[in-house]
């Protein structure tokens, strides 16, 4: 018996900033005070935070170090392990008040979050199946196979409410019905974990944290319609991810939860890893499963829908990685449990990756319904250095943007439609009034004209020409017409593009053009970028009361703009200045202003 | 994986190493104090036939874990057991034999070892 759990996480985020090195040190320094039978170390997934990285938590006393260093392990293994002694200089902040230690879940990061899919990420060692077990893993697999008639599971999940989570929202029990209802020598069930947006890391963290519940829902899943055989298509940049993949398939197989005749049921069930290659639109539906068939990734039209004619020409389902996640939780726990969370229209949790210009960047999940608000000055903790909301991008290169007007906006699937942007993958985006938005707009343009697959005319050529028109408005070139034929064009682009990628791409574009306008506009009329993001419209200049010819900014320029003799004002030559900043960042009088 | 009571046999044996992972607010707390006078008066031993007791027995409802001093150096080791809703019980000069039937006489049957309390014990 352990008397105490460390555990540490081993998430991506974590990763990156060295928890493997803390396992490392945590083990080597346990062992050094003969402490290793006492003390289990259990790397797990991620808890959320990740802006608090390398995160490790202590329990029975629950304690949330944050930040660890190799060097604060000793101090640790020390005080707490030994002596029993909180480090309190290491916990995270906000668990700390007014020198009280309190639980991690009346945080304002976690007080208002409600794990479902997340809810194994940070609590259970990953590779070590026993511990999904113990929080009920397989169960609800047990359940079904034993206790319920495809018709119930579907009935089960269609009455919970659960929609897709990948983005577009289907009804997921109505999906099951559809390829439960074929008939086929084969049936195929997909689940796409190519997680392409920018910013977006939901998928890879239910997968790093807790990798049999999506197996367990996809075995689940294959028994509804009638399939003996998945596959997850996972990005292959997501190298963590599939090694704990790869080791809870193997674990699943070995003890008998994946195979021939699973629980002694005539029911039989494998899953094979495919891997792809990187390409935005494979997380198309279409495209993925052409993907998986070895060919080149591009969509098909629809109809056929994968559930008539899907993988190989065989009905499918397919779902997103966080959808199979909730899907043991509702068999176990029950239709109307689910149902009791979120909204009218939307059901249960979503979870979202929180990043830019906000405290807590991280992953929470918040029933649907919760307010944009409560996630950016709750949960997120509020916009870094006293900055202003200036508005939330979500659903990344398909999405659009939420302004300061709607922050109050309800986060589920038909409120973020009705303001023009979409819940999408979960993808949550803040920005300050730093950001530009007519730069925001053309970034994800860049996105996408980049991964457009080329097979239609709308998709490939009119991504491109917008991204151009774009280019020529925040280099100060454009003019009013530009803006409306952007419009237009975009327009044309969603009405006739051939996949979701083309169809939703113009998004960013008419949604900046419908809140921010009057950006768009003093970019063209003003010849001015009001963020001071747009570098064709921006000046640097040299204020002669401040500047006390110190020379330090004519040595820092790259390209010799800057001329001036000491202790005399300096100048920059407007013609050779490239606009690179590094000046501002030199001067230490705050002389050098851009506008 | 043939039947549902092997997956629940797993489950079983499984969940005793998880317990600890989850906030309890009616467990009952065992301290154990683990300065360094505890240590030095051998409360590592205490606090180890402490885990292995409450496992053996399936005590899920019991976290054992070390605190300070709490000035008694004299008395270490030094055992408190809080049971919610009860006046906290401290044990003095436990070891751990002790402990095994503080564990069983206390935690499992709810009659507190009065020898080995700090009240009874100091005379």
């Amino acid at each position: 018996m352990f008397r105490s759990n460390v555990l540490i996480c081993g998430g991506t985020g974590c990763s990156s900033s060295k928890s493997g090195e803390l396992i490392a040190a945590m083990n080597e320094e346990l062992k050094k005070k003969g402490l290793e039978k006492e003390v289990n170390v259990v790397t797990t997934g991620c808890f959320g935070l990740c802006a608090l990285g390398p995160i490790m938590v202590v329990y029975p006393e629950g304690s949330f170090y944050s930040m660890v260093k190799v060097e604060d392990i000793p101090e640790i293994v020390e005080e707490h392990l030994l002596k029993g002694r909180i480090v309190k200089r290491l916990l995270y902040s906000e668990t700390v008040q007014e020198d009280v230690v309190q639980s991690l879940n009346k945080t304002a990061f976690y007080a208002k979050q409600k794990r479902i899919a997340l809810r194994n990420c940070g609590l259970i060692n990953p590779e070590i199946i026993e511990e999904y077990i113990a929080m009920d893993g397989y169960a609800a697999l047990g359940k079904v196979l034993t206790e319920m008639a495809p018709a119930d599971v579907i009935k089960c999940i269609s009455d919970s409410g659960l929609r897709g989570r990948g983005g577009g929202g289907f009804p997921t029990g109505t999906k099951w019905s559809f390829a439960a209802a074929q008939t086929a020598d084969q049936k195929y069930v997909c689940c796409n974990a190519d997680e392409g947006d920018p910013g977006a890391f939901m998928d890879r963290s239910v997968l790093e944290g807790d990798p049999h519940a999506v197996i367990e829902a996809m075995a689940i899943a294959g028994y509804t319609i009638g399939a003996n055989q998945g596959f997850i298509y996972v990005r292959a940049e997501y190298p963590i991810a599939i090694k704990r993949l790869q080791i809870a398939i193997g674990q699943a197989r070995e003890n008998g939860l994946l195979g021939n005749n699973i629980f002694g049921t005539d029911f039989s069930f494998d899953l094979e890893i495919r891997l792809g290659a990187g390409a935005f639109v494979c997380g198309e539906e279409t495209s993925l499963m052409t993907s998986i068939e070895g060919k080149r990734g591009e969509p098909r039209p629809r109809p056929p829908f994968p559930a008539v004619k899907g993988l190989f020409g065989k009905p499918t389902v397919l779902n997103n990685v966080e959808t199979y996640a909730n899907i043991p939780q509702i068999i176990l726990n029950g239709a109307e449990w689910f149902a009791s969370m979120g909204t009218p229209n939307a059901k249960g949790t979503k979870v979202f990756a929180l990043g830019g210009k906000i405290n807590n960047t991280g992953l929470v999940e918040i029933p649907m319904g919760t307010t944009l608000r409560e996630v950016v000055e709750e949960i997120g903790g509020g916009i870094p250095n006293g900055k202003k909301f200036k508005a939330a991008q979500t659903g990344g290169p398909s999405g659009g943007c939420i302004p300061a007007q709607h922050l109050d906006v309800s986060l589920d699937y038909d409120s973020l439609i009705a303001i023009g942007t979409m819940i999408g993958s979960g993808g949550l985006i803040i920005m300050d009034e730093d950001n530009c938005m007519v730069d925001i707009a053309k970034f994800f343009l860049e996105f996408t004209v980049d991964e457009s697959c080329g097979k239609c005319t709308p998709c490939r050529i009119g991504t491109k020409r917008l991204y151009e028109l774009l280019e020529k408005v925040t280099s100060g070139n454009g003019t009013m017409e530009d803006i409306d034929k952007m419009e237009e064009l975009c327009y044309y682009i969603k009405d006739n593009s051939l996949c979701g990628l083309g169809q939703t791409a113009p998004n960013p574009v008419l949604s900046t053009l419908r809140f921010f306008r009057d950006e768009y506009i003093a970019h063209v009329k003003d010849k001015k970028c009001p963020a001071g993001v747009c570098k064709g419209l921006l000046n640097y200049y040299i204020l002669p009361d401040k500047c006390k010819g110190c020379t330090a900014c004519a040595r820092k320029c790259p390209v010799g703009a800057i001329t001036g003799k000491v202790k005399e004002t300096h100048v920059i030559d407007k013609s050779k200045c490239i606009k690179c900043g590094a000046c501002v960042e030199t001067c230490k009088f705050d002389a050098i202003i851009k506008m | 994986m043939k039947t549902l009571a092997e997956l629940q046999a797993i489950r079983d044996k499984a969940r005793k190493e998880i317990n600890l992972r989850e906030e309890n607010p009616d467990a009952i707390r065992v301290m154990v104090g683990m300065a360094t006078c505890g240590i030095a008066a051998g409360a590592r031993p205490v606090l180890n036939a402490l885990v292995e007791e409450t496992g053996k027995r399936n005590l899920t409802n019991v976290t054992v874990t070390q605190t300070g001093c709490i000035g008694l150096c004299q008395n270490e080791p030094v055992v408190e057991v809080l049971v919610p809703g009860q006046d906290k019980v401290t044990y003095i000069n436990v070891d751990a034999e002790k402990a095994i039937r503080i564990v069983n006489d206390h935690i499992v049957n709810g009659n507190v070892v009065s020898e080995y309390t700090i009240g009874t014990a100091i005379k």
